[in-house]
């Protein structure tokens, strides 16, 4: 009875399917490349989401916020200045970006001296993203200074006075807005939940590249023999810098 | 335990001074190529508002700027995450489900929006 189907292969050979790769990455590097593509999926299901919103509903597109006039402030100044600090926050990310890719260029020439340098530098680029959105969120529902407003009246959240009745009075300094009625609230409901799950994205990069330079600090990787991790934090760095991109253009520009 | 059967692939990205002079190189290409496109996004944005442009004029600015998101983030795909240099198996896998998926949603989805659009106009 000896037969193909009676001899025993071993198990790593049955199902090894040879010991190469066929992407030739690791398994941890792969798994955080199949996590982004489904995040991907998630943002670019949002983003075509906003874009129905936009299209389907005649009302609602007579009054869609133009992108450069959503958000038209800058601390400590009172002068309109549309797209001026969005661009800011743009820039930061991208910077931080930057330096995240310095930091792995470092880790392949294992020179923790720089690793560590420009991881630091890629944390703080997070933190001002972060501490700008907080302020921009702030500005928006303290008040008009763009075209989303959440607390006129102490009462009603989400509303957008865009599309509504509201006229400026006053000179200089003591300028403000007088709101009679507000426009519809889609835009600043997709807005908050955008801008939110991607600060959201900002906030948990920020917590992985600090445990991460913490690692490097101590050596962790170093006596590894590779900075992998550092590449790992860094894809879904990059991914979160590529998701504001087109927040950026879908929200402030078109 | 030390596996001998299992390549470390992780090991492979290691480069030497001189090609790390490379990389650096590359990179601060792309960062000015990325400043330089945010600047220039920017600048039409402040400069062309929406309101003070004609239809025609608004349609291409707008297909412009997603041209420029594009190339960005292809930028930032290829090379700050590497996947131009990774695996061509690897870089097939990843892109052409999502591009394939993301344009057949938008496609969908922009249609029904016409759509119901259209219908609300008609019915409202």
């Amino acid at each position: 009875m000896a037969g193909a189907a009676s001899t025993e292969i071993d198990s790593a050979t049955a199902w090894g399917g040879g010991w190469n790769s066929p992407f030739k990455v690791s398994y941890g590097k792969l798994m955080m490349w199949f996590f982004l593509v489904s995040d991907g999926l998630t943002f670019g299901g949002l983003l075509t989401a906003l874009g129905f919103a936009k299209f389907a509903n005649p009302e609602t597109a007579g009054s869609w916020p133009m992108g450069e006039e959503v958000f038209t402030h800058i601390p400590f100044t009172h002068m309109p200045a549309p797209l001026i600090y969005v661009a800011f926050m743009t820039f930061v990310l991208i910077v931080s970006s930057v330096t995240m890719v310095l930091a792995v260029e470092a880790g392949h020439r294992m020179d923790k001296k720089n690793v560590i340098k420009w991881l630091m530098w890629t944390v703080v680029g997070g933190l001002i993203f972060l501490i700008s959105q907080v302020w921009e969120w702030s500005t928006f529902i303290a008040g008009p200074d763009g075209d989303i407003m959440t607390w006129a009246d102490n009462a009603t959240l989400l509303h957008s006075p865009y599309g509504g009745v509201y006229e400026m009075v006053g000179e200089g300094h003591h300028q403000h807005t007088v709101i009679h009625s507000f426009g519809p609230t889609l835009y600043a409901n997709f807005f908050f939940f955008i801008t939110g799950f991607h600060g959201f994205h900002v906030f948990t990069g920020v917590l992985f590249n600090c445990l991460v330079l913490r690692n490097v600090v101590r050596g962790v990787y170093h006596k590894r023999g590779h900075y992998e991790m550092v590449e790992k934090v860094g894809l879904y760095w990059h991914f979160v810098d590529l998701v504001w991109v087109f927040v950026f253009t879908f929200f402030y520009l078109v | 335990m030390l596996r001998d059967d299992i390549v470390e692939y992780s090991l492979h990205a290691h480069h030497s001074e001189e090609e790390g002079k490379a990389v650096r190189k590359k990179i601060r290409f792309v960062t000015i190529l990325l400043s330089l496109i945010t600047i220039v996004e920017v600048g039409v944005g402040i400069m062309l508002p929406k309101a003070e442009q004609s239809e025609a004029a608004w349609m291409a600015i707008k297909y412009g700027y997603i041209i420029l998101t594009i190339i960005k983030a292809a930028y930032i795909i290829l090379v700050f995450m590497h996947l131009g240099d990774e695996n061509r198996n690897l870089r097939r896998m990843i892109l052409w489900p999502y591009i394939l998926f993301i344009l057949y949603l938008l496609f969908i989805v922009i249609t029904e929006a016409v759509a119901v659009n259209t219908a609300w106009s008609t019915f409202h």
